[in-house]
């Protein structure tokens, strides 16, 4: 697949390319920071035809239900492919001792060797968390080591 | 009365009438300047609702208005996007001199006005109104269209040449003889260099000078800053809007877009002033003998900047629906149009340049957009039948 990038000089830049359905789809960015979401005419393959304005915090939604479950995806296959290295989703259960406290009070790392690399709370994917990340009930633990310490991992996580 | 209570009893009345014009404008999905301009008509020498005092505080504004104008237009671009629009489009970029500019120098020239006027005459009828074609484009909703980096690379290239075509006009209407005249463009030329240069490498260090987590530290530094260069340049004889057009280009990135957003309300005061202005020195009576003339060179050069468009958008391979929506997009004129008759009107050159200028501008700015917005349905028939 091909991104093709376009200065527009004044306004920003603007990013299209063509799906493999034939449908041509486009991003301009805009210096202020809006974001214009185009498709493109089939007629008249020039015209952006659909055009979505889009404020900061309406593209951060936009890019969280498109790439949140890819991202995860993407890191099981990085780490499928790794062999002994397994990856977890693990969730908090609303009684874990760790529910409203910062990460590093599980001291996952120094006790178990494995490491969390991301979490996923509501859709959204915070990773590299850091010891001070605030988990939450519902919260879900992305963590990558051996099978022997990600479930302990998992232990730790339920019971403290 | 008092003067300061006719002072400022005449400019409210004038400002909140801009107001009401502007709201109308809004509403009928037309730029504005038409309307101020009709409203400078009415005010001046021969309107109907002469101003008795405020003239002078007016005409300042005025020059403020160019001075922002300019600098916000710089401000939209960075050295690096004029550098590389002029290296990929410069061959449109030149048929959209040659061609735009044709159709109000031989005008003048037809007339009699002699070489200095067509020389003027040629900048009224180039420029397109970056300001008016951006409205229009992003009103439309075509920015996201692939012809749109054609249309804009073409803007980017006008107002590049408008640093070097403004200190050539200013000389020539400064009659300087052949060598002083020649002296100064070069200066103009070598400033022009410079500043791109400095930007290029050294925009860093202009940045440091000015920002400032302070809003009101950084206004005061980029207006100064900018009326400093304006004055400068406008004591080399290169032009005032010149020298606050490379300030703008001189700033750039996060800058340039903060200094851009405290400008605006700024700009968009002395800009509305500006229109009057230039209505206030045409006397309405003398726009009528020359309305037919305007309408003429309205057409003309409506065609031409048409023109430009198919064959700039052809050249980077865009289909026949495009081609026709970058010509359109390209016809409105307006400010710069008026900034170049206000320095010919102020240097005296032909008494019916002025009406005839403004004429053409109240026809083009108006009707540029509203072409766009009708033609449309059409366009899209030639999509369907391509």
């Amino acid at each position: 697949m091909e991104v093709e990038q376009t200065a527009l000089p004044g306004i920003g830049l603007r990013h299209d390319f063509t799906t493999q359905s034939g449908k041509r789809i486009g991003v301009v960015s805009h210096r202020t920071g809006r974001r214009d979401l185009v498709v493109y005419d089939r007629e008249d393959p020039d015209r952006a035809c659909e055009v979505v304005k889009l404020n900061d915090e309406e593209a951060d939604a936009l890019v969280e239900l498109l790439g949140a479950p890819r991202i995860v995806q993407r890191l099981n296959q990085a780490h499928q492919e790794v062999e002994g290295l397994v990856s977890l989703q693990l969730p908090i259960p609303p009684t874990s001792p760790y529910v409203n406290r910062p990460m590093g009070d599980a001291r996952v790392r120094t006790r178990t060797n494995a490491s969390i690399v991301a979490i996923v709370r509501a859709g959204q994917v915070f990773a590299s968390p850091g010891p001070d990340f605030m988990l939450a009930s519902g919260d879900i633990v992305v963590v990558v080591g051996s099978a022997d310490t990600t479930s302990d991992v998992a232990h730790i996580l339920a019971e403290g | 009365m008092h003067h300061t209570a006719i002072l400022f009893l005449e400019v409210g009345a004038v400002l909140l009438g801009l107001g009401v014009l502007g709201a109308l404008a809004l509403r009928a999905g037309i730029s504005p300047i038409p309307l101020y301009l009709i409203a400078g008509l009415a005010f001046g020498t021969g309107g109907v609702l002469p101003l008795a005092t405020s003239e002078e505080f007016i005409s300042v504004g005025a020059e403020m208005g160019v001075v922002l104008l300019l600098l916000t237009l710089g401000l939209e671009y960075n050295a690096d996007e004029l550098v590389t629009s002029l290296k990929s489009n410069a061959r449109a970029g030149i048929v959209d001199l040659v061609a735009n500019a044709a159709p109000g120098a031989i005008c003048a020239l037809l007339l009699g006005w002699g070489p200095v006027a067509a020389v003027a005459m040629a900048g009224v009828t180039y420029a397109t109104s970056s300001g008016i074609t951006a409205k229009v484009l992003s009103d439309l909703g075509w920015i996201g269209n692939r012809e749109t980096p054609t249309v804009l690379s073409l803007l980017v290239f006008e107002d590049l040449t408008m640093a070097v075509y403004l200190p050539i006009l200013t000389a020539l209407l400064a009659g300087l003889s052949l060598v002083s005249g020649a002296v100064t463009v070069a200066i103009a030329l070598g400033t022009v260099s410079v500043v791109l240069v400095v930007a290029l490498r050294f925009g860093r260090f202009i940045e440091a000078f000015v920002s400032s987590p302070n809003n009101e530290v950084l206004l005061l530094k980029i207006v100064g800053l900018a009326l400093l260069v304006a004055g400068i340049a406008q004591q080399l004889q290169v032009s005032a809007a010149v020298g606050a057009f490379l300030v703008g280009i001189a700033l750039s990135g996060q800058l340039a877009h903060d200094a851009q957003a405290l400008l605006s309300p700024l700009r968009d005061l002395f800009a509305a002033v500006f229109f009057v202005f230039f209505g206030l020195q045409t006397d309405p009576v003398k726009i009528l003998p020359v309305a037919g003339l305007a309408a003429l060179l309205a057409l003309i050069s409506m065609i031409t900047k048409l023109m430009t468009g198919i064959y700039a958008a052809r050249r980077a391979g865009i289909a026949k629906a495009g081609q026709a929506r970058a010509g359109i997009a390209l016809i409105p004129r307006g400010e710069f149009n008026i900034v170049i008759a206000g320095l010919a009107v102020a240097a005296g050159v032909h008494p019916d340049l002025g009406p005839l200028a403004a004429a053409y501008v109240l026809i083009l700015a108006a009707f540029g957009p509203l072409a766009a917005k009708a033609v449309q349905p059409l366009i899209e028939n030639i999509a369907k039948r391509a």
